[in-house]
């Protein structure tokens, strides 16, 4: 169930250029939620009106604390950058559908975790979840240079995968150059493997195409602008190939139906 | 102390709605809100058949307001007829339905399948910026609300109220015409048509290309097109418009608005319906006001 709370800031920090990670305290928010989940981050600013839907990137349950790890792109991202140890910031959560609606389970213990960029943070919890259940869990993560926020936090649950832009640490070029250059798909359906991808949308067709092709099944956890949070303003939504069960069209509404589906629920 | 008003022959317990199209049919955000406590729920648009809407993206965030072009994406009233109408049946508040359609047959229609249901009023949208057919189409145009108004009336059994648009050169203009074709209230203002560049993309930052404007933004336009109305027309006034707080809807309901709409704040704030409720209530507590219709157009 959805909370609307008032979190403290326990912690900020700037984990790369324009990357930041805060970490905050939401007792009502963190103990539902799970993989692949995101809270709307609402600015102190009246003229800012609308949520800033982020990922969430890791929960500590006990303490009841979640992290978010995003890139400054605007006025409320920059705005929650600034925030310090103490100060509150209005949050809904969780929302969405997370990786809970994946519906394979022990007959596909290969698990490829794939980020791309912003898109890395949200596979974080997963590779947790994931490790933690028995599977054998890769990260493929794609940066744009040297500059790998989170990796050391994935090596304890994954075998990590990387692919930067620039060449400079591991495959030069995308997630799907480095799957392809350490040989992950290889085999095809026979490696029971089943992946999960968060990234820019070039990408998330790229990988959507690719696991089709080889029949493997993928979840994919796509972003878009949205106003409301709650999947009442249908500003969010996403072309189906199914009718959806709100509008009865093919409008699936990222905040509510998603933000993962399969990739053989969407329209590529 | 009293909060109720009479809108159009309807007794509302405070004059705060909720605005059309941010609320769903109340569902979404009655893990918020207590719908109870509110003077009526004002659903999304509904159509005789499910519409599709705009590509997205269909909203993007500009200083003090948004831009939306949702298109009215809606499931129809066969789906609106089975779920959301038993939903709201549930809460001890007003029923408003939105009510949009491509042509004067299909408002006529959906009216009409509304009219032995627990509905309490119609809202009619004839302003929607973001429909080719049907809204705006018609919202311009005084000769046309005229028609259409006449004609959803004598098929509608509720009071209805003729949704107006801002995107006129004189709304005063649209509410006669919309009182003279028999409305019991109007409602305004609709969202003002706007546009928003994204300079990184180099494209319009709505896939429609413009889209309403909303939000705070809009406030005092829409609290002078009230007040204007207001002069003009008998029938009651639905007030929106940017309303974000409890002074906010009071500002409306002194320029001449009987009820009025939130919707975009509901964006910044989930709660803030109820929020504004008790904020008219303190603000009558603290200004010694006995019965809210003092302040309706007590700004002359």
């Amino acid at each position: 169930m959805k909370q609307y709370e008032n979190a403290v800031i326990v912690s900020t920090n700037r984990l790369a250029d324009g990357i930041f990670s805060t970490e905050l305290c939401a007792k009502s928010i963190v103990k539902d939620s799970l993989p692949g989940q995101f809270v709307c981050v609402y600015s102190d600013d009246g003229a800012h009106l609308l949520p800033r839907p982020i990922s969430i990137c890791d929960i500590d349950a006990d303490a009841g604390t979640l992290r978010l790890v995003y890139r400054v792109v605007g006025f409320g991202t920059d705005e929650l950058s600034k925030k310090g140890v103490g100060d509150t910031v209005r949050l809904l959560g969780p929302i969405g559908t997370g990786y809970e609606s994946v519906r394979e389970g022990k007959d596909k213990p290969l698990r490829i975790l794939i980020g791309g960029g912003i898109g890395i943070p949200p596979m974080l919890l997963l590779a947790k979840n994931w490790n933690a259940a028995g599977y054998e869990v890769h990260a493929v993560l794609g940066y744009r240079n040297a500059d790998l926020f989170l990796l050391e936090d994935f090596k304890p649950y994954a075998t990590c995968h990387i692919a930067t832009d620039d060449g400079s640490v591991g495959t030069h070029g995308t997630v799907l150059d480095a799957i392809a250059a350490d040989g992950l798909l290889d085999g095809g359906a026979d490696r029971k493997a089943l992946i999960a991808a968060c990234g820019p949308m070039p990408m998330l067709r790229g990988v959507a195409a690719e696991a089709m092709k080889q029949g493997i099944p993928a979840y994919v956890s796509l972003e878009e602008r949205m106003a409301c949070g709650v999947g009442a303003c249908l500003g969010c939504i996403v072309k189906s190939r199914e009718v959806d069960g709100h509008s009865h069209v093919h409008n699936k509404r990222i905040c509510t139906e998603g933000p993962v589906f399969p990739v053989s629920d969407l329209c590529w | 102390m009293n909060t109720s008003v009479n809108f159009a022959g309807i007794t509302l317990k405070n004059p705060v709605l909720t605005a059309s199209g941010t609320f769903g049919s109340g569902m979404e955000y009655s893990e918020f809100v207590d719908l109870n406590r509110l003077g009526g729920v004002v659903t999304k648009g509904v159509a005789v058949t499910p519409w599709e809407g705009n590509p997205t993206p269909r909203v993007a965030e500009t200083t003090g307001g948004m831009l939306n072009a949702i298109g009215l994406q809606n499931p129809g009233l066969d789906v609106f007829l089975s779920r959301d109408l038993p939903f709201l049946a549930k809460y001890d508040t007003k029923v408003v339905v939105n009510v949009c359609g491509h042509s004067k047959e299909e408002y006529v229609e959906a009216v009409a399948r509304l009219a032995d249901t627990n509905v309490d009023l119609l809202e009619i949208n004839i302003s929607c910026p973001n429909v080719r057919e049907g809204g705006i189409a018609f919202g311009t145009n005084a000769s046309k609300i005229f028609e259409i108004t006449k004609a959803v009336k004598s098929a509608a059994k509720q009071p209805i109220i003729m949704k107006l648009s801002p995107n006129v050169t004189d709304i005063t203009e649209m509410a006669l015409a919309a009182q003279d074709g028999g409305a019991d209230a109007v409602s305004l203002i609709n969202t003002i048509t706007g546009m928003k560049i994204d300079i990184n993309r180099r494209t319009f930052a709505l896939a429609n290309k413009t889209g309403g404007l909303s939000g705070p933004a809009i406030k005092p336009v829409a609290v002078r097109m009230v007040y204007q109305v207001a002069q003009k027309v008998s029938v009651p006034i639905l007030g929106m418009g940017g309303i974000a707080c409890a002074e906010d809807a009071i500002e409306f309901l002194m320029a001449g608005a009987t009820a009025v709409s939130v919707g975009t704040a509901n964006f910044h704030n989930p709660r803030v319906t109820e929020e504004i409720v008790a904020g008219i209530e303190a603000y009558m507590m603290r200004n010694h006001v006995e019965d809210i219709n003092e302040l309706i157009g007590c700004v002359r």
